[in-house]
C-alpha cells in the first residue's frame, strides 16, 4: 500500500494540471497530500519493529539487474510520515496562490511523489532516478513562483529569483552527478548483476574503493542536505522560493540529502569512514573530515542567521545549523548518535517547515516586506497574535526546549557525539547557544518591537482557516515526537540494528 | 575475386532499391506531372511516395533471412544491422514527414529525393565492411547532406553553411582515404575482420597508428566530435531545420555505427588502453582524448549560445563525446549501450530540430525569443520541455538511462576502473549542460512573453510526428529493456 504514496502524488500532478478550475486544483492537491499522509499513519499503526516492508519488487530492466523494488523499514517509514505531513501542511499554506495554480500544485505534488519515491526505493538506480526527478520541480517552483529579498523590485527581482532557483538546480545536480559517479562504480565493481542495497551490501567492495566512493557519494548527497561547505545554495534557495516550497525544502529536500547520505554512502560504503591509518592535518579519517564540515555548519549557520536582516534567510541559515546536526550525528557512527540524527532529520523537517509558514506566508503575504527592521514597527504581534505564537512556538522547538521533538533528537546526537568525538561536545554547545540568540532576536525584532510614536496601527488580513490548521498539524507533530519519541524510535533502532547496516555496527556500536 | 550472381545482390538489396526507386519516382512525379500543382499537394505527393518506400524497405527487411553476407564484406546482414537499418528509415519517415510543414523553396521533389537518397546511403553504410564500400557509401551520404544544408537558395547562411560543411567534409574525406589506403597497404586487403588479422602483432606498427589517427580525424569530422567540430555549428544553424534535424539523427547514428565498425572489427589488433595508469597505444587511447575534448568543448561553449539552433549544434558535440565512451568500451555491452544512446539521442535531437522548425513560422529563433512561449503553444512546450531534459538526462527520459548504460560500459571496459578519470569528466560535464537546457527552458516556462503574442498554429503532421517522438523519448526512459532486448547482449 505505501507505494500509492507515491502513485498518489503523480497521479494528483497529472489531476491537479488538467482541473478547469484553481480551488480544485486545490483540493486535488489536499487531497493527494493527505492519502500519502494517511497511508503513512495506517503503515505504522500496523507496523512491526524491525520489519523490512516488502512494497513492489519487479525487474525493471532485467538485462543490467535493475529492478523495481521498493521497500521500508523504520528509517524509510519515519521520513515517509515526514513527509506526508510537510505535503499536506505545504498545501494548506499554499491555498492563496493565485498565479498559474494548476500548474503550481502539479510540480508540488511531481516533487512530493519524487520525495516518495527516494524514501521508498531499495534499488539504488531506483531511488537516483526518483532523486532526480525531485530537482527539476524545484527550479520551476522557485523561478515562477518565488518571493524576492526585500529590497528587490521589478526587473532585479525576477532575475534574483532565476538565479536562486539555477543555484539551486545546479548545486543538486552537481551533487547528483556525483552520486551518478559513485553509483555507476558500485554497479560496476559489484560485477554488473543487481543494483537493490541487498546485493550491494553483500558485495564486499574492497577498501579502497570504499574509500574512494564514500566521499563521493557522501558530499553528492551532502551537498543537498547543507553540508559546508557546499550550503549557500541553501540560504538563497529558501528564501527565494515560495512558502510551500521553501517548507518543503527545508522539510523535506534536505533530508533527501541526509537520507541517501546515510542510506548509500554510509550503508554501502562503511569501509570509508575507517581511518586512513596516517593524519593530516590532525584528521585521520573521512569520518573526522565530515564530522568537522558539520560542525563548523552547526556554528557557522547559526553565527551568520544572527546578524541577517532578512527574516527569511535568518531561518534559511537555521536550517544549515541544524542540519549540521544530522550530519554530526550520522558520522558518530554510534547507535544513539544515529537515532538522534534520523530524528533530527523529522524534527527539522516539522519545525522548519513552520518557522517557513509564518515567515513566508502569514508574515510576508501580509506585510510585503521580510526586513526585519521594518517589520518591528509593525507590532505584529498586536496584528496576527497567531503568527506571534506560532512562532514562539517555533521557536522553543527550534531551540531544543523539552518537551518538543528538538530536544530529544539533539540531545541524542550530543549523546553521540560525546562518545565519539568528546570535545566537539563543546563547540556543537556553543552553536546552541547562538542558536537561542538568533531565535530570539528574530522573534523580538519581528514580532515585538518598538512601535514608532504616532504611527497608525497595522491592520492586517486575519491568519485564515488553512494556515491554522496546518500549523497546528506541525505543532502537534512536534509535540507529540517530543512528548512521546518512542513512537519514532522504535522504528529506527530497530532498523538501525539490521543486516542492512552491518558494516556500520563495528567498534563503539552502543 | 569471387563471384556474385546478380541474382543474389538485387535480392539482398531490395530494401535500398525500395527506397531509391521511391526517390526517383518522388522526384520524376514532381518535375514532370506535379509540376504546376499547389506546394501542399507536392510535398503531400512526394512525402506518401517517400513513406510507402521506406515502409517497403522496412517490410522488406523484417522478411529477409536473419544472417546473410557477401563475399569480401561488401554486404553483411546481422540481426544488429537490420535493427539499425529499421531505425534509419524510420528516422527517414519522420523527417520526410517533418519537411512537409517547412517554407523550404521550391524545390519539393529535390528535397525529398535528396533525403532518401541519404538513406539509401546510410543502410549501405551500415550493412558494409568493406573499406572502398565504406567510402563510397559515406561520401554519397556526404553529398546528399551537402545539398541538403544549402537548400534554402533564399538565405546566405544556408549556402555558407553547405560551404564550409563541403569544404571540411572534403577535407576529412581526404584524411579518411589516406588512412583507408594505409590500412590496404598494411593488411593487402579490403576485409575489415581480414585487416585485423592482417595487422596483429605484439609491435603495433608507426604507419598503423598514423592510419589510426588519420580514420578518427575523417570520422571525427562525420560525428562532429572536437576537433573537427567546427562545421557543425553553422551547419546546424543556417541549414533548413529539417536537413539539420536530418544531420543531428540519422547521419549520426549511421556514422557512429560505421566508425564503431571500422574501429572495433577492422583495428581490432591495435586497441590499446586509456586507463589512467595504464596506457597502451591504439586507437582507445586516441579516442579517449577525442570524447574528453568534445564534452568539455561542446559543453562550455553551449553555454555562451543565444541561438537555440547553435546551442543544440554545441550540445550535440557533447553528446559526441559520450558517444564515444561506448567505442571506448569496445565491448559487446559498449555497442549495446552506443545504439541505445544514439538512437535516443537521435529521437530527442530530431524531435527538437523539428519543433524550431514549427516556431521558425513565429520568427522564433533566439533563446529569448521562447519567452511565455507555455502561453502560446502548450503542447510544444511540453515536447520542448521532453526533448531537453532528455538530452540533459534527466530520469524518467531515455537520455537518462542512455548516460547511466554508457557510463557503465565504459567504466566497466577497464579493470580497476581505470577509465574512471573520463567517466568522472563525462558526469561533470552532464551536470553542465542541464545549466543551459535550463536556461532554454527557462525562457520557455518562466519568462512572460510580449504580451501580444498569439497562439502558435502547427500543422497536424507536425504536432503528430513530435509527439510521437516525444512519447518514444518517455517510453524508452520508462521501460529501456524495449530496445536492449533487440540490441543488447
Amino acid at each position: 500500500m505505501l507505494a500509492w504514496t507515491i502513485y498518489a502524488s503523480f497521479l494528483g500532478a497529472l489531476a491537479a494540471r488538467l482541473s478547469p478550475s484553481k480551488s480544485l486544483a486545490r483540493w486535488v492537491a489536499l487531497l493527494a497530500a493527505l492519502i500519502g499522509l494517511g497511508i503513512g499513519l495506517a503503515t505504522l499503526r500496523h507496523w512491526q519493529p524491525g520489519e523490512l516492508l516488502t512494497v513492489a519488487h519487479v525487474a525493471w530492466v532485467p538485462q543490467l539487474g535493475l529492478s523495481y523494488y521498493l521497500a521500508a523499514d523504520g528509517i524509510s517509514l519515519t521520513l515517509v510520515l515526514l513527509t506526508g505531513i510537510a505535503a499536506t501542511a505545504g498545501i494548506l499554506f499554499s491555498w492563496n496562490i493565485e498565479r498559474r495554480t494548476q500548474e503550481f500544485f502539479a510540480l508540488y505534488l511531481v516533487l512530493i511523489g519524487g520525495v516518495y519515491g527516494v524514501f521508498l526505493s531499495f534499488d539504488l538506480f531506483l531511488l537516483f532516478v526518483f532523486y532526480e526527478i525531485a530537482i527539476i520541480p524545484k527550479y520551476f517552483l522557485i523561478a515562477i513562483w518565488g518571493s524576492v529579498p526585500h529590497d528587490a523590485t521589478g526587473e532585479n527581482a525576477g532575475s534574483q529569483r532565476e538565479y536562486a532557483a539555477m543555484k539551486l538546480a545546479l548545486y543538486s545536480f552537481a551533487g547528483s552527478a556525483l552520486v551518478l559517479a559513485g553509483m555507476v562504480a558500485a554497479w560496476v565493481a559489484s560485477g554488473g548483476h543487481s543494483m537493490s542495497f541487498d546485493a550491494l551490501t553483500g558485495a564486499h567492495f574492497s577498501t579502497h574503493l570504499q574509500m574512494a566512493m564514500f566521499p563521493l557519494v557522501f558530499v553528492g548527497f551532502g551537498v543537498l542536505a547543507g553540508l559546508w561547505p557546499f550550503h549557500t545554495w541553501a540560504p538563497t534557495g529558501h528564501a527565494a522560493a515560495p512558502t510551500a516550497a521553501s517548507m518543503l525544502l527545508a522539510g523535506v529536500v534536505m533530508k533527501l540529502g541526509a537520507y541517501g547520505c546515510l542510506r548509500v554512502a554510509m550503508m554501502l560504503f562503511p569501509a570509508g569512514m575507517d581511518p586512513w591509518g596516517f593524519h593530516v592535518l590532525g584528521f585521520g579519517s573521512w569520518r573526522d573530515v565530515f564530522a568537522m564540515l558539520a560542525l563548523i555548519g552547526i556554528v557557522y549557520g547559526a553565527s551568520v542567521a544572527l546578524v541577517q536582516r532578512d527574516f527569511k534567510f535568518v531561518i534559511g541559515y537555521s536550517s544549515v545549523s541544524h542540519m549540521g546536526f544530522v550530519l554530526l550525528g550520522l558520522m558518530t557512527l554510534t547507535q544513539i548518535g544515529l537515532d538522534g540524527a534520523v530524528l533530527q532529520m523529522f524534527s527539522h523537517g516539522v519545525i522548519a517547515g513552520l518557522l517557513f509558514a509564518v515567515v513566508g506566508r502569514m508574515v510576508y503575504d501580509r506585510t510585503h516586506t521580510r526586513d526585519l527592521n521594518a517589520l518591528g514597527p509593525m507590532r505584529l504581534a498586536h496584528a496576527i497574535p497567531f503568527a506571534a505564537v506560532t512562532f514562539i512556538l517555533a521557536g522553543m522547538a527550534s531551540i531544543g526546549l523539552p518537551g518538543f521533538s528538538g530536544f530529544v533528537a539533539e540531545f541524542q546526537i550530543l549523546i553521540g557525539t560525546w562518545q565519539a568525538f568528546t570535545w566537539m561536545i563543546v563547540v556543537a554547545g556553543v552553536g546552541i547557544l547562538v542558536g537561542i540568540a538568533f531565535t530570539w532576536r528574530a522573534l523580538t525584532k519581528a514580532f515585538f518591537g518598538d512601535p514608532t510614536p504616532g504611527a497608525a496601527e497595522h491592520v492586517l488580513p486575519p491568519i485564515t482557516l488553512p494556515e491554522k490548521l496546518g500549523a497546528l498539524l506541525l505543532l502537534a507533530a512536534t509535540l507529540v515526537v517530543g512528548l512521546y519519541p518512542r513512537i519514532l524510535t522504535d522504528l529506527i533502532l530497530p532498523s538501525l540494528n539490521s543486516p542492512l547496516f552491518e558494516g556500520l555496527r563495528r567498534g563503539a556500536w552502543r | 575475386m569471387s563471384v556474385v550472381s546478380y541474382s543474389d545482390l538485387l535480392r539482398f538489396t531490395l530494401p535500398e532499391i525500395a527506397v531509391m526507386v521511391a526517390g526517383l519516382l518522388a522526384l520524376t512525379l514532381d518535375l514532370t506531372v506535379l509540376r504546376r500543382s499547389a506546394t501542399k499537394i507536392r510535398f503531400g505527393v512526394a512525402a506518401l511516395i517517400g513513406c510507402v518506400g521506406c515502409l517497403v524497405a522496412m517490410y522488406g527487411l523484417t522478411q529477409a533471412a536473419a544472417q546473410y553476407s557477401l563475399p569480401d564484406g561488401m554486404f553483411v546482414m546481422t540481426p544488429l544491422t537490420r535493427l539499425v537499418q529499421i531505425a534509419l528509415l524510420a528516422f527517414t519517415i519522420l523527417t520526410v514527414l517533418l519537411s512537409t510543414s517547412t517554407r523550404v523553396i521550391g524545390h519539393i521533389g529535390e528535397y525529398v529525393a535528396l533525403i532518401l537518397f541519404a538513406t539509401v546511403a546510410m543502410l549501405f553504410l551500415v550493412a558494409t565492411q568493406n573499406l572502398l564500400l565504406i567510402f563510397v557509401a559515406l561520401e554519397f551520404l556526404s553529398l546528399s547532406l551537402y545539398i541538403l544544408t544549402g537548400f534554402d537558395k533564399n538565405s546566405r547562411q544556408s549556402a555558407e553553411a553547405a560551404l564550409k560543411y563541403f569544404l571540411f567534409g572534403g577535407m576529412s574525406a581526404g584524411f579518411l582515404l589516406f588512412g583507408l589506403s594505409l590500412l590496404y597497404g598494411l593488411s593487402g586487403s579490403i576485409e575489415l575482420p581480414r585487416i585485423a588479422a592482417a595487422v596483429s602483432g605484439p609491435v603495433l606498427d608507426p604507419l598503423l597508428l598514423v592510419a589510426i589517427v588519420m580514420v578518427t580525424i575523417g570520422f571525427g569530422f562525420k560525428v562532429a566530435a572536437a576537433p573537427f567540430h567546427l562545421w557543425a555549428p553553422d551547419a546546424y544553424q543556417g541549414a533548413p531545420t529539417v536537413s539539420a534535424g536530418f544531420i543531428a539523427s540519422s547521419s549520426k547514428v549511421a556514422s557512429f555505427f560505421v566508425f564503431g565498425q571500422v574501429v572495433t572489427l577492422g583495428l581490432a589488433s591495435a586497441v590499446g588502453r586509456g586507463a589512467f595508469r595504464g596506457y597502451e597505444p591504439g586507437w582507445v587511447p586516441v579516442l579517449c582524448v577525442i570524447a574528453a575534448l568534445s564534452m568539455v568543448v561542446g559543453n562550455f561553449a553551449a553555454i555562451a549560445q543565444t541561438s537555440v539552433r547553435r546551442l543544440l549544434a554545441y550540445s550535440a558535440i557533447g553528446h559526441a563525446g559520450y558517444m564515444l565512451l561506448g567505442l571506448i568500451a569496445h565491448s559487446p555491452r559498449g555497442t549495446s549501450a552506443l545504439l541505445y544512446y544514439v538512437i535516443t539521442y537521435a529521437l530527442a535531437a530530431l524531435g527538437a530540430f523539428g519543433l524550431l522548425g514549427a516556431l521558425e513560422s513565429a520568427g522564433i529563433d533566439r533563446i529569448a525569443d521562447l519567452a511565455g512561449l507555455y502561453r502560446r503553444a502548450p503542447g510544444l512546450s511540453l515536447c520542448m520541455l521532453i526533448f531537453l531534459l532528455s538530452l540533459a538526462g534527466i530520469p524518467p527520459l531515455a537520455g537518462f538511462f542512455g548516460k547511466f548504460y554508457i557510463f557503465a560500459a565504459a567504466l566497466e571496459a577497464e579493470p580497476h576502473l581505470g577509465l574512471l578519470w573520463l567517466v568522472l569528466l563525462a558526469v561533470a560535464m552532464s551536470a553542465v549542460s542541464l545549466y543551459y537546457y535550463l536556461r532554454v527552458l527557462k525562457q520557455v516556462y518562466v519568462a512572460d512573453g510580449a504580451a501580444d503574442a498569439g497562439p502558435i498554429h502547427t500543422p497536424l503532421v507536425t504536432r503528430l510526428v513530435l509527439w510521437v517522438l516525444a512519447g518514444l523519448v518517455v517510453l524508452l526512459g520508462c521501460a529501456p529493456g524495449l530496445l536492449l532486448n533487440r540490441i543488447g547482449p
